[in-house]
């Protein structure tokens, strides 16, 4: 489904991943883990053309990506949950709702998506007419998967959802994943909390400061020693 | 000092309120714009001075009012498209000054190409819709038309920026720019078609004005500090603060005429202004940086 082939990317003079590649098949649930840093955050803007590739190819569906400008990477069937949130703080959760069905596309099924984004997380329709910014962390990861959600993607970027939340919040995050998971869409999540996300996932990525170290099915990952010293604290 | 709360005075309150509508119209396009692109648009008043220019000669040429004063919004809206493609865009990300020095830029232009094209004189529509006397009062019904429309105009934006995709994304964008292309927006297009409605705005405000007022060319001069003045107490930005300021200023440009001397009144306007700025910075309205 999304294939990266050779990605070099950077700011500036800076450069955060090099020669980078990977691809998610339809269906997957795939983790990218490593340290503060070490350009996972990087890696997701990549693929959504917030940061541009400055060289390789990376396809989507066939799809050349290099050559979409970012406002059309959502129209290729990919949304983007970005670090910290991001909801729109003084618009209601419908209006953030609303705003993922921005495009012409999806604004055609907005009432159909609404009924099955409020069906997923019932919570949201409670809490439809409230600011999001007002809203508990947990509360306002639902509103921003529910935003990504609204554009009918195939494949879903998560930046980060445990960040910032409290332990129990964290483990109901995870369920969110395993929810929006077990709905058939394809999930490429990037997460330091290592330990909750290899369970979660099918196959994984490790990254370290912008190469990829390893990579294989999460089991295997979680089960090696270097991984589990490194980055479980085990 | 000759104030006493007489029929005189209700009438000054009253007129007070009608100006207001109008300068909450006029507020509410720099307020869009600033609020949404995050620049001043210096030349604002003179961008009026175009849209009454173009509803007078439109009307003079024979069309309608009505039609001539839809033109006007056509005309605005078109010139603030323009004003945005041309001189904003190329200095977006460049420092604030450089916005506001090339409006200012702009702010000249307009009045000096005014003058080569429609001469210094002031200029009448010859409209006069009379008054209205209700016991000893007496109101201009052009104002009391201004403030009706301005009304409407206010409410026909309120409901297009809370019911339609593109209103609620140009109220997005000003809470968070950088994940707009995450959600399949194109800012630049966003940004223009603010600048085409804040510029629509001042073009209504426009045909209104022409039923108040002579045009000249340096007519922007009188009411434009008067706009940006209700813009900062408002809260530079914030829609509501500037509908508030309106008002609020309206009322003591009409009590201070009437107390004192009509010269006066924007005087007391500017006093209370710099008083209330001094307690609140970020004005009425403004959120705290």
């Amino acid at each position: 489904m999304l294939e990266l082939s050779n990605v070099n990317a950077g700011y500036g003079a800076f450069q955060a991943l090099f020669g980078l590649s990977m691809r998610v098949e339809a269906g997957e649930a795939v983790a990218v883990i490593g340290a503060n840093g070490a350009g996972k955050t990087t890696l997701l803007r990549v693929i959504s053309g917030l940061v541009p590739a400055r060289g390789g190819e990376m396809t989507m569906e066939g799809r050349d990506l290099r050559l979409t400008p970012a406002h059309r990477i959502v129209e290729a069937g990919i949304a983007h949950v970005p670090e910290s949130r991001r909801l729109f703080p003084r618009l209601s959760v419908e209006d953030n709702l609303r705003m993922g069905a921005f495009v012409p596309a999806a604004r055609a099924k907005f009432a159909e998506r609404l009924e099955y984004v409020y069906a997923l997380f019932p919570r949201l329709k409670e809490r439809r007419q409230q600011l999001a910014g007002t809203m508990s962390g947990g509360e306002q990861q639902m509103c921003a998967i529910g935003r990504a959600l609204m554009s009918g993607p195939k494949l879903v970027l998560l930046d980060e959802p445990s960040m910032g939340l409290a332990p129990v919040i964290v483990a109901q995050v995870f369920d969110l994943v395993k929810r929006i998971r077990s709905e058939g869409y394809t999930v490429l999540i990037v997460e330091q909390n290592v330990a909750q996300v290899l369970k979660v996932a099918d196959r994984a990525y490790l990254l370290e400061v912008g190469r990829i170290k390893a990579s294989g099915r999460a089991g295997d990952l979680a089960a090696s020693d270097e991984i589990r010293k490194a980055y479980m604290g085990l | 000092m000759d104030c006493h709360l007489d029929i005189f005075f209700l009438e000054a309150l009253l007129n007070g309120l009608l100006l207001a509508g109008l300068l909450a119209l006029l507020a509410l396009g720099l307020n869009l714009v600033f609020g949404v692109i995050d620049v001043v648009w210096i030349c604002y008043a003179e961008l009026v001075m175009v849209g009454m220019y173009g509803v007078h000669y439109a009307y003079k040429g024979g069309l309608p009012f009505i039609v001539a004063a839809a033109l006007g919004i056509v005309l605005v809206a078109v010139a603030a498209g323009l004003l945005h493609v041309l001189v904003i865009r190329p200095v977006l990300e460049t420092a604030p000054i450089n916005q506001l020095l090339v409006t200012g830029g702009v702010l000249f232009f307009l009045q000096a190409a005014a003058t080569m094209a429609f001469g210094v004189e002031f200029k009448n529509i010859g409209i006069s819709l009379g008054s209205l006397n209700v016991l000893d009062m007496s109101f201009s019904r052009a104002r009391i038309l201004s403030f009706v429309v301005a009304l409407v105009g206010m409410l026909a934006l309120w409901l297009f920026l809370t019911r339609t995709y593109m209103g609620t994304a140009i109220r997005a964008i000003a809470q968070d720019r950088q994940i707009m292309p995450l959600m399949g927006v194109d800012s630049r297009r966003i940004y223009l078609v603010t600048s085409a409605i804040g510029g629509g705005l001042a073009g209504l405000a426009a045909g209104l004005m022409v039923l108040n007022y002579d045009i000249y060319p340096q007519i922007g001069l009188q009411f434009g500090p008067l706009i940006f003045m209700i813009c900062v107490l408002g809260g530079l930005g914030s829609m509501i603060g500037g509908f508030v300021a309106a008002f609020v200023i309206s009322q003591f440009i009409a009590v201070g005429s009437s107390c004192f001397h009509t010269e006066w009144g924007y005087a007391v306007a500017f006093l209370f202004f710099m008083i209330a700025i001094f307690f609140r910075p970020q004005g009425l309205f403004g959120a705290k940086s």
